[in-house]
């Protein structure tokens, strides 16, 4: 049997305080290489600083962080000239050209022109920024600036991609654009550390997700095994007021896990059929629709982190 | 200090690379500021004074305003251009997500001031040298003082910049800093004639003097101890600021 990789990225017992408040609180994480690691968790759960400290921009209050086996607040460079970064917001040179950008990010990596000049020519064409390559950022619209930040952090065709919220506030084609260009990463090799507030998009691209909540890990698996350990396979769906709600849940024969978001009442069962019958019978004539799909991560999500807002942070 | 001249490098040429795209606005000014000083001081302000400390008024100040122009160069870089940077275009914060580190950042800030200031310098000594205001060969020695007043401005305003938490008080870095030093720095009058000799003192700790000095003695050719004590002083803070601009960076940009 081949010796299983070590992880690309191992903390152990990570904090971070600024001032009197705990971003990250005793983390310990590992993401193993090859795989799409998924970072999942409410506003100001502490994924941005986490990462920051994983490519040495952030130093751990406690804890230690290794990035290819290697101490990055000792190596910072050497492991920075492996990894590639996508901000949460798109930092790019507004007055200069795409290309240009590309170009300039390639010499912090220290590639010579020819490389650089191959390289850009690669990326325009994986990212399908086209006749876009060649004009001004600031008349770029948010999709293309989004591709030329996932761009400008491939520059240096990195063994560890780690991109933070890289389709929050794009349009449904670009964010698919994007997710095959990542699991085309993925096929060939690269290990990509991701944070998304879309559960979708973290069902459909990861291997694995960690769920963080006020800077600690609280749910790490695969996300069908999470789905199975912390809720079931199908849910119901249906709109209720508490008082409602209660009485439901209250007449049925055996107690099911359920989870509420303002009025709305979910149910879940690994064969939810029999739970739709049960609740269209204690729902009397009202008739009111009840939904029934499958249990998803967003269902584990909001059952973990809290439903409501003032939980936030 | 951890510097990579490489990595540092590539922060001058990101620099440069954008100077590029504007620098016809950009060098053009550097001309023209010199043409109205000269001409205004030559043929208005000079005429009524005919002679100070032997010389021309014009020839007395020329040395002096080629120092200004220099602080001035490094100066507009490392006040508002910086503070752009760190904290609008969040450039650093890019930059750091590769293997350039804080300290390549800072010293390839620095080393693009001092372009700057090359670039203020050396436009306002070639039209000085169109004047007939510049002695050869000597005057050319003035040339290095550029540079050394380009490193102790962008030094200062490095400093400066790393720490301030917002953008307004550069107005007090303009008004209550450069210009008392533009006024009172042996550019317009010879202090030692005119200045008690308390504050003598207190104006070897003002940092133009020390270059408008150099200027002025190149342009003399006359050249004594004190040169030293300049060249040192200029050095010796330049070192000094800037390591307190370098905790300044991390602080900002790694915390
Ligand atoms: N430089 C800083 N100074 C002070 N507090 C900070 C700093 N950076 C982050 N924080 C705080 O740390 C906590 C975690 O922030 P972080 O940005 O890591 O969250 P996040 O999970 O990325 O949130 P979001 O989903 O909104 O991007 C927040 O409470 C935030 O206010
Ligand atoms: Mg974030």
């Amino acid at each position: 049997m081949p010796e299983p990789k070590p992880p690309v990225v191992s903390m152990r017992g990570v904090s971070k305080s600024y001032g009197r408040s705990l971003a990250v609180d005793g983390l310990d994480l590992d993401v193993p290489a090859g795989q799409c690691f998924g970072l999942l968790g409410p506003n100001g759960a502490g994924k941005t600083t986490t990462l920051r400290m994983i490519y040495g921009a952030a130093r751990p209050s406690a804890g230690t962080v290794a990035v290819f086996g290697r101490d990055v607040a000792r190596h910072g460079r050497a492991v920075r000239a492996q990894l590639g970064v996508t901000l949460q917001d798109n930092v790019l040179i507004e007055t200069a050209t795409a290309r240009e950008n590309m170009e300039i990010f390639g010499r912090h990596y220290l590639l010579d022109a020819e490389t650089i000049a191959r390289r850009v020519g690669t990326l325009v064409e994986f990212l399908q920024l086209g006749a876009h390559a060649d004009m001004i950022v600031r008349r770029l619209s948010g999709g293309f600036k989004r591709r030329l930040a996932v761009a400008l952090s491939l520059m240096n065709m990195p063994e560890l991609l780690i991109l933070d919220e890289p389709t929050t506030g794009l349009d449904p084609n670009v964010r698919q654009g994007l997710w095959s260009r990542i699991r085309a990463l993925r096929a060939a090799g690269t290990t990509v550390l991701i944070t998304t507030h879309y559960m979708d998009e973290a069902e459909r691209l990861c291997d694995r997700v960690v769920i963080m909540t006020r800077g600690r890990a609280i749910a790490d698996d695969a996300p069908a095994a999470l789905i199975a350990a912390h809720l079931a396979r199908e849910a119901i769906e249906f709109d209720c007021d508490e008082a409602e709600g209660e009485r439901f849940l209250a007449g049925l024969d055996d107690a099911v896990p359920h989870l509420r978001t303002g009025d709305r009442l979910m149910a879940f069962a690994d064969d939810a059929g029999w739970l739709q019958e049960a609740l269209r019978a204690l729902d009397g004539g009202d008739r009111r629709p009840f939904v029934l799909r499958p249990a998803n991560l967003e269902d584990v999500f909001l059952s973990l982190s809290g439903t409501r807002l003032d939980e936030e942070g | 200090m951890d510097v990579s001249p490489r990595h540092a490098w590539s922060v001058w040429r990101r620099n440069a690379t954008l100077y590029r795209r504007t620098w016809k606005f950009n060098i053009l000014p550097n001309f023209f500021e010199p043409v109205f000083y000269l001409t205004a001081i030559g043929i208005g302000v000079g005429a009524y004074i005919s002679e100070i400390g032997g010389m021309r008024y014009i020839e007395f100040l020329t040395p002096g305003l080629l120092a200004v122009a220099a602080m001035h160069g490094a100066s507009f870089e490392v006040t508002y251009n910086v503070y752009v940077r760190i904290h609008f275009e969040k450039a650093y914060d890019g930059m750091l997500t590769t293997p350039v580190g804080p300290d390549d950042i800072l010293i390839g800030e620095l080393l693009w001031s001092m372009t700057r200031s090359l670039f203020y310098g050396g436009g306002f000594f070639i039209v000085a040298a169109l004047f007939g205001l510049v002695p050869f060969p000597g005057g050319l020695a003035a040339l290095v003082v550029i540079p050394l007043a380009g490193l102790l401005f962008a030094a200062i305003g490095l400093a400066f910049t790393m720490r301030i938490p917002f953008i307004d008080l550069f107005s007090f870095y303009f008004t209550l800093f450069l210009t008392p030093l533009f006024l009172f720095s042996d550019v317009f009058f010879p202090i030692r004639e005119r200045l008690p000799g308390a504050w003598l003192i207190v104006a070897e700790a003002l940092p133009l003097l020390h270059p408008v000095r150099l200027a002025r003695s190149a342009f003399l050719g006359e050249w004594g101890w004190v040169a030293l004590w300049d060249v040192g002083y200029i050095l010796a803070v330049s070192a000094v600021l800037l390591e307190f601009a370098r905790r300044g960076v991390r602080k900002r940009m790694m915390s």
